[in-house]
């Protein structure tokens, strides 16, 4: 195609006043209609809204363009959103370009909005110049298999599996330990409804009987390989090697609870965990009538920063559970802020005041001193140090990740964020789903998260998994890499370099050949090969230069 | 300008932004798949183009979504930073690890890194002092970059210094760098003498002062370079010989 042939249209979106309240987006709307190549431009107040779509369509039709250009947020969430609408306009999806002129221009620089307009402009023609040198590209299909792989048989796991099982999926199902259940197993009812945890517990039954269920209990995973559609996972019980065949992974590792050693004299005796209390409250061992629970023991502190998110409603549970069994109990709960959102929660907590259970804040810089019969504590709000009777002291310790996580997202190739938990790719739009094809995530494995939480991430994970199960074959990326026979010299340098064994060679032309379906488009081999003889498509040598050589102008 | 991995620092941006964190609005990004991608002619490609200073960020060690390619690309900067060294533009160029969740240390290092090269001041590219000296060393570089003695070389290194060769040997990774450094300083003043020889014949005494090293030294690259086929002999003045670049460099 010649560059005469090039029609672009760019589209510069408001996104409400998210951008249009910081840049001057009129003005950018102007100058990219000024820029080569461009045939037409817009702004919209929300470009991804169904009218900002519909006008992509109406204009790709009546302007005959054949290259489009958002101007807005970032293509980490939106692109695949304005590809989809470009090919239902009948353009190649590959067609498309994206500007990031809201996560890495208007929000970032709010003050100064001139400068940020500035920015802006470049980026639109870094954008323009690129998008001439475009290609159309095509999706390599591949099958998929009909199976998933589920790691961890605790209430995350196993709700995902029963899920996926019942919709007639096989499901490999792996528990490191001996028996299914998780934490569960340790707990006695649980919140807000204080059921008996043994009755949730009934799902081991519909698994382990599940005709579509198969379970590896006692296992541990050896290697992951493959991608979306096709995972091999090889794993080991009992020292016997088991290969098995998924076609989406969904990680349920859930997470451990912290031992409160060597925080306030822990000695499981007198001054136990919240975990140990529920074992005794099972057990109905509970001996003591002046009971004081410390919340936020090991977090919220520099060590971890973050809030567990479960010990507060777990510590009004057992506490609520301790004066049920026993009206005389007098319990007071030390915390620093209570989480209580929710309307079961919330009506949960003020039960639990009504009841006469003593809430007092502690200061961090001022922590409760554990004495022989008593806890001295200071309170805030009532400015003076109170002294509290006590004949046990239960601490509250967070969930934290387990140590195996690290392993297993090297496998997987997917992130952990800060405190070892595994790392969605995207917060609020994709939630369960890593960034890499096939694989998600559910329950304490990716935060801390009760009961309820983590019912209903597994069963968004099996539902985002189905899409992928459902389908009898996937379109794989086509931005891939692409060796040019003529110039490859068999050098071999991008087989080594290849993190995926995408690239083998021909014996019979002693050339390097890519298989696409493999191949990922990161390009590694491309900004190696000795000779420059691979090209990397949608991302090419030319492309990145245009944008290098726009910005940079001639000197 | 900026290099960003998608997965990783490209997220991290996306994040500042999220987090509403306010940095310089100097950086212009270029989006790659992977920091392993940035071939180190781009990096060369702006500094030619005017640009003052380089960012390339990738997720951190260990945590590639392609698995091993940032390290990769450490080895390609490594060597793109010798030979920057070499012609005074290594601190406009910095190779960092951003997270998808360190909003905050993405801004922090687009922050200090535009406050790095406002001290630095612009380019000496752009100013006419130095101009041409810059385009010549900068050339210089770029074409020791696309030669696929030096791109075979950074290719295979991580490969050649951490498995054993066919015949069982292993290449320690002090000799191998001992290996690389000789190559990329010859490479490039090979490379330079070429640039400086493309038009008028010049002879070892001359070419020597040009570039600032031993006419002994010169003469050796000379005959290298006769030997490649890259520099003949232009015509013989009073016994002095003047060498030219054939195939135009």
């Amino acid at each position: 195609m010649s560059s005469e042939d090039i029609r672009i249209g760019v589209f510069i979106c408001h996104c409400g006043t998210n951008i249009g309240g910081v840049l001057d987006v009129p003005s950018l709307t102007d100058y990219a209609r000024s820029l080569p190549n461009v045939t037409y431009s817009a702004d919209n107040l929300y470009t991804c809204s169904e009218v900002g779509l519909t006008e992509i369509k109406e204009n790709i039709k009546e302007h005959e363009l054949n290259r489009v250009i958002v101007a807005s947020c970032s293509p980490r969430t939106h692109e695949p959103l304005f590809r989809a609408i470009c090919q239902e306009a009948g353009l190649n999806p590959y067609l498309f370009e994206m500007v990031n002129i809201r996560d890495q221009d208007s929000w970032v620089h709010m003050k100064e909005p001139e400068k940020g307009t500035d920015k802006a402009r470049d980026l639109i023609r870094m954008s323009v110049y690129k998008a001439a040198l475009l290609e159309p590209l095509e999706r390599v299909k591949v099958a998929v298999t009909h199976s998933a792989f589920i790691i961890g048989g605790g209430i995350a796991g196993m709700t995902a599996a029963l899920n996926l099982g019942n919709q007639g999926f096989k499901i490999f199902l792996i528990e490191k330990e001996p028996e299914l259940g998780g934490l569960l197993n340790s707990l006695n009812k649980v919140f807000p409804s204080n059921e008996d945890a043994s009755k949730l517990l009934e799902i081991i039954d519909m698994i382990e009987s599940h005709d579509n269920i198969k379970l590896y209990k006692s296992s541990v995973i050896e290697n992951i390989t493959g991608f979306v559609g096709n995972y091999n996972v090889v794993i080991k019980q009992n020292k016997k090697t088991i290969n098995i065949d998924a076609g989406v992974i969904i990680v349920a590792t859930g997470a451990i609870p912290l031992s409160p050693e060597g925080y306030f004299g822990y000695d499981k005796k007198k001054i136990i965990s919240q975990l140990d209390l529920e074992r005794l409250l099972k057990d109905d061992q509970v001996k003591a009538n002046n009971i004081t629970m410390i919340l936020c023991v090991g977090c919220r502190n520099e060590e971890r920063r973050y809030c567990s998110n479960i010990c507060c409603m777990s510590a009004i549970k057992n506490a609520m559970l301790l004066i049920e069994k026993n009206p005389n109990t007098h319990i007071t709960i030390l915390f620093r802020d209570i989480q209580a959102a929710g309307t079961d929660y919330e009506k949960y907590y003020r039960r639990a005041r009504e009841m006469g259970i003593l809430f007092i804040k502690y200061l961090p810089e001022k922590p409760p001193i554990i004495k022989k019969d008593l806890v001295d504590v200071y309170s805030d709000l009532l400015n003076q140090d109170i002294k509290i009777p006590q004949d046990l002291v239960v601490l509250s310790t967070p969930l934290i990740a387990n140590e195996d996580s690290e392993v297993l997202a090297k496998m997987l190739k997917v992130p952990l964020e800060e405190n070892n938990f595994f790392l969605e790719a995207h917060v609020k739009l994709r939630p369960v789903d890593f960034a890499t094809d096939g694989v998600y995530v559910c329950g304490s494995a990716h935060w801390p998260a009760d009961i309820a939480e983590s019912t209903s991430q597994a069963n968004a994970a099996a539902s985002r998994a189905s899409i992928i199960l459902w389908k009898d074959q996937l379109e794989v990326e086509g931005s891939t890499a692409e060796v040019k026979t003529e110039l490859c010299i068999g050098c071999e340098a991008c087989i080594r370099i290849c993190p995926y064994s995408a690239i083998t060679k021909d014996e019979e032309t002693d050339t390097a050949i890519v298989n696409k379906v493999v191949c990922k488009g990161c390009g590694l081999c491309g900004a190696s090969c000795p000779k420059n003889a691979i090209i990397i498509h949608h991302f090419t040598s030319d492309q990145i230069r245009a944008e290098i050589f726009t910005y940079g102008g001639e000197i | 300008m900026g290099f960003l991995c998608n997965w990783c620092s490209y997220a991290g941006a996306d994040l500042a932004g999220v987090s509403r964190i306010q940095y310089p609005t100097n950086i212009r990004i270029i989006r790659v798949m992977c920091s392993g991608r940035v071939d180190p002619t781009f990096v060369v490609d702006a500094f030619l183009h005017g640009i003052d200073g380089v960012l390339v960020l990738g997720c951190h060690l260990g945590d590639c979504h392609y698995i091993t390619g940032n390290y990769e690309a450490e080895i390609k900067m490594s060597s793109l930073s010798k030979l920057l060294n070499i012609v005074k533009f290594s601190d406009r160029m910095q190779l960092d690890w951003v997270s998808a969740a360190e909003g905050n240390r993405f801004a922090q290092i687009v922050s200090e890194f535009t406050k790095h090269i406002q001290e630095l001041g612009p380019s000496p590219i752009k100013e006419n002092k130095t101009k041409t000296q810059c385009i010549d060393d900068l050339e210089a570089v770029k074409s020791v970059l696309e030669s696929s003695r030096l791109r075979g070389l950074i290719a295979r290194q991580r490969d050649l210094v951490t498995e054993k060769n066919v015949y069982g040997n292993q290449i320690p990774a002090e000799k191998f760098e001992n290996l690389l450094n000789d190559a990329i300083y010859n490479e490039f003043v090979r490379h330079k003498i070429v640039i400086k020889i493309k038009e008028i014949g010049k002879s070892v005494p001359d070419i020597a002062n040009e570039i600032g090293i031993k006419a002994k030294e010169v003469l050796e690259h000379i005959v290298v370079l006769r030997s490649r086929g890259l520099v003949d002999v232009h015509e013989i003045n009073e016994e002095i010989p003047t060498f030219i670049s054939i195939r135009g460099g």
